[in-house]
């Protein structure tokens, strides 16, 4: 006796499960009921679980059966002539879809060779047991499980030519990468997807060489001259909003260059920048803290008597550049949102051209921070004259063992060299073999190796360099998004201790183990500075043992409890005094035993 | 040269490993006299530069010491000790916080039994091994069957296991029919019957006492589900899991002076607080070394002391060392802060401010290194 559930609900039960399980896949497979159906025989829990709901992550394969997939020859030939497509081979019951649930019934074959009796379904390619990030990664079966997991999550993070249209978007956040190129070793899936037509990367000439030390801990070192021709360079964009809101009262915001008077008024200088509209117009250069949108809104508080309307009462609401990043004004666009408000959006357009700290990866994983930017007169060069645009440390590789990445140098430099595109999807079975003899017949080395002469010396490099191209992705973490320091700043109203972040300017926080760093090395009263930040001195009354509040007329400390002014003052953390007020808040005495300072 | 007499005329400065390291030294060396004593003011300095000085807070450097490697250890479990059978026992991170923990059931209680000089080698230490290990007669049982018909319940014997037991038949029956019971047994033919008292006992029943005759201790010392000998450098010990340390003492072969258990509290049990002390020393270092780790010893000895100075065991964390801190606000910070913030108030503690936790929190200068002193000056009037 199955149970069956349809979508997780019970529907009824069964004696015999095989047969509504070959019905549905039979069903399916006929066109009889849709083909978003997949079943389930779980036998260990005895049900049969029919999905047909959205949300489901399904892929496709090859149906076999009795041993036999189902394409054959004649429909590859009838798909190159393209009197079949892709819906023709689902609607003939030759490819299905199957959820995850589904494939836990099936024997998945990897490749034709392999299909036996038992089979139930066959890849359509052995690549396609990897999702599109890991798609994309040429010759992955020579690398370690984990470095392809590693680079696919990079690939996710690389900036590339995202989308054509980004002249007319207004994403909140864009990164766009200035000269992108395809890759030279590809794979099939890159063309699949069309990443092709926008890529996210470039190809370049990498030397595995420590050079100078600058390239330790997995850095890199760069090609100055490469760096200005465009590699890595990328733009970055980030639109800001300002909606013209309206208010009850008939009062609204305005949109235009503020007047004197207006509470919170910055300077006539911070308004420069804006056209007479009050919107900084396009292609003016702007920095952290200027205002690009000029505003007013009415007060938040008015009390019912004094309702005044007069430039008084408006306040200043401006959009201001984020603090730390700056940049060109791409475009303005004026336009209403659906409460019908006038909306103006801004679009701040910085150009972002390699700088130490920048990070950029191979397509296996390989990461690292830009190290050096090196002047290319300096760089070892060939005798052809080619000088490496990375330097990339030879110690990145035994102990992540991308064997990948070291084929992808010799295919990318036959490719190079012959101005073809190289293939290296996943389990096609491209061993370095294959370029060998190629490299040998254009008058390289076959190992890939390369006679290097020092670029200050003139000399002979003693050992041959390996060398050859490499695809290059730059990683979204830029050193700009990130730099940050402090000095005096912004500090939180509750508590006087400096702001938290970046983007407010925030201190870098003292913690807890950090403080008993301090405290191991007997360093108290650098302990003691270091958590001054927030630091008061208040009058406690000697008498009763708490804080004594500040008479205005006469600017003497009153305790509130005996009314007498014998007070001592106290220098603590302001935290501590906020400590005090809670505990009396839950009715707890915390009375302090001061005496005088010696 | 009469190193000696130099070296000796040392006793008050330095330890006595460090005044037989220097004498051999010396001697190796075959220092002239100049030579000598120049290394021993070179001595003298550095073991005074190695020493704490007053006003370092070694308590938080101890921690520190331990707590970063703790960070690196693996949650790795398993460990197979010796045999192919192997004792898994619990290591790494866990047993440390157990250890330190002070806690009162350990997760996999194991002894190192150490053998008498007649036992040390292979025989012996399997025999002392029979010995300790406990059997119960489903050990020993190759099949069982409940007989519904006749009420009775029929068991089949492994004879191979039995006779690596050194058990017949017969001792068996002996062994079950022992105490109180409400069944008979016999040898029926190569099997044992089980004969209720009850003759209108119920199935369940029946099913019931087939399970609690399953577990009738046979053998060995209760508590003991495994022992393996080892041989290290020659010389014979047993592993075992579970504990029982008070029984195994009295085995025949078994050394007294060396067996020890690896259940902290049952050390303290059995042989008092210093025992527990140099449990806590033994295993917690041991727990770190096993990793690869380097700690110093005398970090873990600092937490030994701590745990066991009243004579009491306490653990470190809330209800031991930290529970009993002096200061209110200090306890208050670490865990549960109301109620410590209500029990003070409520018995109107004071906090003497004289710890580091309290001082930090009000921004006082902490009394610990440049903190301790202060300096004060009186003007002449
Ligand atoms: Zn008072």
């Amino acid at each position: 006796m199955s149970d069956v559930f349809l979508n997780g609900k019970f529907l009824g039960t069964t004696e015999d499960p095989k047969e509504i399980v070959e019905e549905v896949r039979e069903g399916r497979r006929e066109g009889k009921i849709p083909k978003e159906f997949n079943v389930r025989h779980n036998k260990d829990e005895d049900n049969i679980q029919i999905n047909t709901d959205t949300g489901r992550v399904r892929r496709p394969l090859v149906i076999v059966e009795d041993g036999d997939p189902k394409l054959k020859d004649k429909h590859i030939e009838k798909i190159d002539e393209g009197e079949m497509g892709w819906n023709d081979l689902i609607n003939e019951g030759i490819i299905e879809w199957i959820d995850a649930a589904e494939e836990e019934d099936l024997l998945v074959a990897t490749t034709e060779e392999e299909v036996t009796e038992k089979h139930t379904h066959m890849e359509i390619h052995p690549a396609s047991i990897l999702g599109i990030n890991a798609s994309l990664i040429p010759f992955p079966e020579y690398n370690r499980g984990d470095r392809i997991s590693y680079g696919a999550k990079m690939i996710g993070q690389t900036l590339g030519f995202y989308s054509a249209n980004y002249p007319l978007r207004a994403d909140t956040k864009s990164n766009l990468l200035a000269y992108s190129q395809t890759p030279l070793v590809t794979t099939q899936a890159e063309e699949a997807t069309e990443l092709n037509k926008h890529p996210a990367g470039q190809n370049v000439v990498v030397a595995l060489l420590s050079y100078k030390g600058f390239n330790i801990e997995d850095a890199l070192i760069m090609n100055q001259k490469s760096v200005e021709r465009g590699f890595g360079r990328s733009y970055f964009f980030r639109t800001y909003d300002a909606e013209k809101k309206r208010y009850s009262g008939g009062q609204e915001d305005e949109i235009k260059i503020p007047e004197k008077d207006v509470r919170g008024y910055r300077s006539e200088e911070a308004y420069s920048q804006l056209a007479e509209d009050g919107i900084v117009p396009p292609e003016v250069e702007v920095e952290g803290n200027d205002v690009i949108v000029g505003k007013t809104s009415p007060l938040r508080f008015m009390g019912t008597g004094d309702f005044v309307t007069g430039i008084q009462n408006r306040r200043e609401t401006s959009i201001t550049v984020r603090h730390g990043e700056g940049g060109v004004a791409d475009k303005v666009l004026l336009s209403e949102n659906e409460d019908g408000n006038k909306l103006v959006k801004v679009t701040l357009r910085e150009q972002r051209i390699p700088e130490l700290g920048d990070k950029f990866a191979t397509r296996y994983g390989q990461k690292g921070v830009l190290g050096l930017l090196e002047k290319e007169e300096n760089l070892p060069f060939t005798k052809d004259g080619i000088t490496p645009d990375v330097i990339l440390n030879p110690h990145a590789i035994p102990s992540r063992q991308t064997v990948g990445q070291m084929l992808e140098v010799l295919a990318g430099k036959t490719g190079a060299l012959e101005g073809k595109k190289v293939d290296g999807t996943a389990f096609t079975g491209k061993t370095n073999e294959d370029f060998k003899d190629k490299l040998k017949e254009l008058g390289f080395r076959s190992d890939g190796k390369e006679v290097l002469y020092n670029g200050e010396t003139g000399e002979k490099m003693e050992a041959e360099i390996f060398q050859g191209i490499v695809y290059y992705e730059k990683l979204e973490h830029m050193v700009s998004n990130k730099i940050h320091a402090r000095s005096r700043g912004p500090v939180t109203l509750l508590t006087k201790q400096p702001t938290e972040g970046r983007a407010k300017e925030g201190g870098l926080r003292l913690g807890e183990m950090e403080k008993d760093c301090f405290i191991a090395h007997g360093a108290s009263m650098t302990l003691k500075e270091r958590f001054s930040s927030d630091e008061v001195t208040l009058p406690v009354c000697k008498k009763c043992g708490i804080i004594a509040d500040e008479d205005e007329k006469t600017g003497k400390a009153m305790c509130p409890m005996c009314k007498e002014s014998d007070v001592e003052e106290v220098p603590m953390s302001y935290a501590f005094k906020l400590l005090l007020d809670e505990l009396k808040s839950m009715v707890i005495y915390p009375k302090l035993e001061v005496e005088e300072a010696v | 040269m009469d190193y000696k007499k130099m070296v000796d005329k040392l006793e008050e400065e330095l330890p006595e490993k460090v005044r037989n390291r220097l004498k051999e030294r010396m001697e190796e060396e075959d220092l002239n006299k100049e030579e000598a004593q120049k290394l021993i003011k070179n001595t003298k300095e550095s073991y005074k530069k190695a020493r704490f000085e007053a006003g370092e807070a070694f308590g938080v450097v101890a921690a520190q010491s331990i707590s970063e490697p703790a960070t690196q250890m693996t949650m790795r479990t398993y460990h197979v000790a010796g045999s192919a059978q192997g004792v898994e026992i619990t290591q790494g991170l866990p047993r440390l916080i157990e250890v330190v923990d002070a806690r009162k059931t350990i997760k996999t209680p194991s002894m190192d039994v150490y053998l008498e000089d007649d036992f040390n080698n292979e025989d012996g230490a399997k025999e002392v091994a029979k010995n300790i290990k406990e059997t119960k007669m489903g050990d020993v049982a190759s099949e069982d069957r409940v007989d519904l018909l006749n009420l009775s319940i029929e068991i089949d014997v492994n004879s191979k296991k039995l006779e690596g037991m050194d058990l017949d038949l017969e001792d068996v029956v002996g062994k079950l029919n022992k105490g109180r019971r409400k069944y008979e047994a016999e040898i029926e033919g190569e099997a044992i019957k089980i004969e209720p008292k009850d003759e209108d006992i119920s199935v369940r029943e029946l099913q019931r006492m087939k399970n609690k005759v399953m577990g009738k201790h046979l053998k060995g010392i209760k508590g003991i589900s495994q022992a393996v000998v080892t041989e290290k450098k020659g010389s014979w010990m047993i592993q075992t899991l579970g504990t029982n340390l008070k029984k195994v003492l009295g085995v025949e072969g078994v050394d007294p002076t060396k067996t020890v258990s690896g259940d902290p509290r049952e050390m303290q049990k059995v042989f008092g607080i210093e025992a527990y002390r140099n449990t806590i020393l033994k295993e917690g270092h041991k727990t770190i070394k096993e990793q690869g780790l380097d700690v110093d010893i005398r970090h873990m000895m600092l937490v030994a002391d701590m745990m066991t100075t009243d004579g009491e065991i306490k653990a470190i964390g809330r209800y031991g060392v930290a529970g009993e801190k002096g200061s209110v606000l200090a306890r208050a910070s670490f865990e549960v802060t109301v109620r410590h913030l209500t029990e003070a108030s409520i018995k109107g503690e004071t906090d003497e401010l004289n710890s580091t936790v309290e001082n930090v929190i009000i921004n006082q200068t902490v009394p610990v290194g440049t903190g301790m002193y202060e300096v004060s000056y009186e003007p002449k009037k």
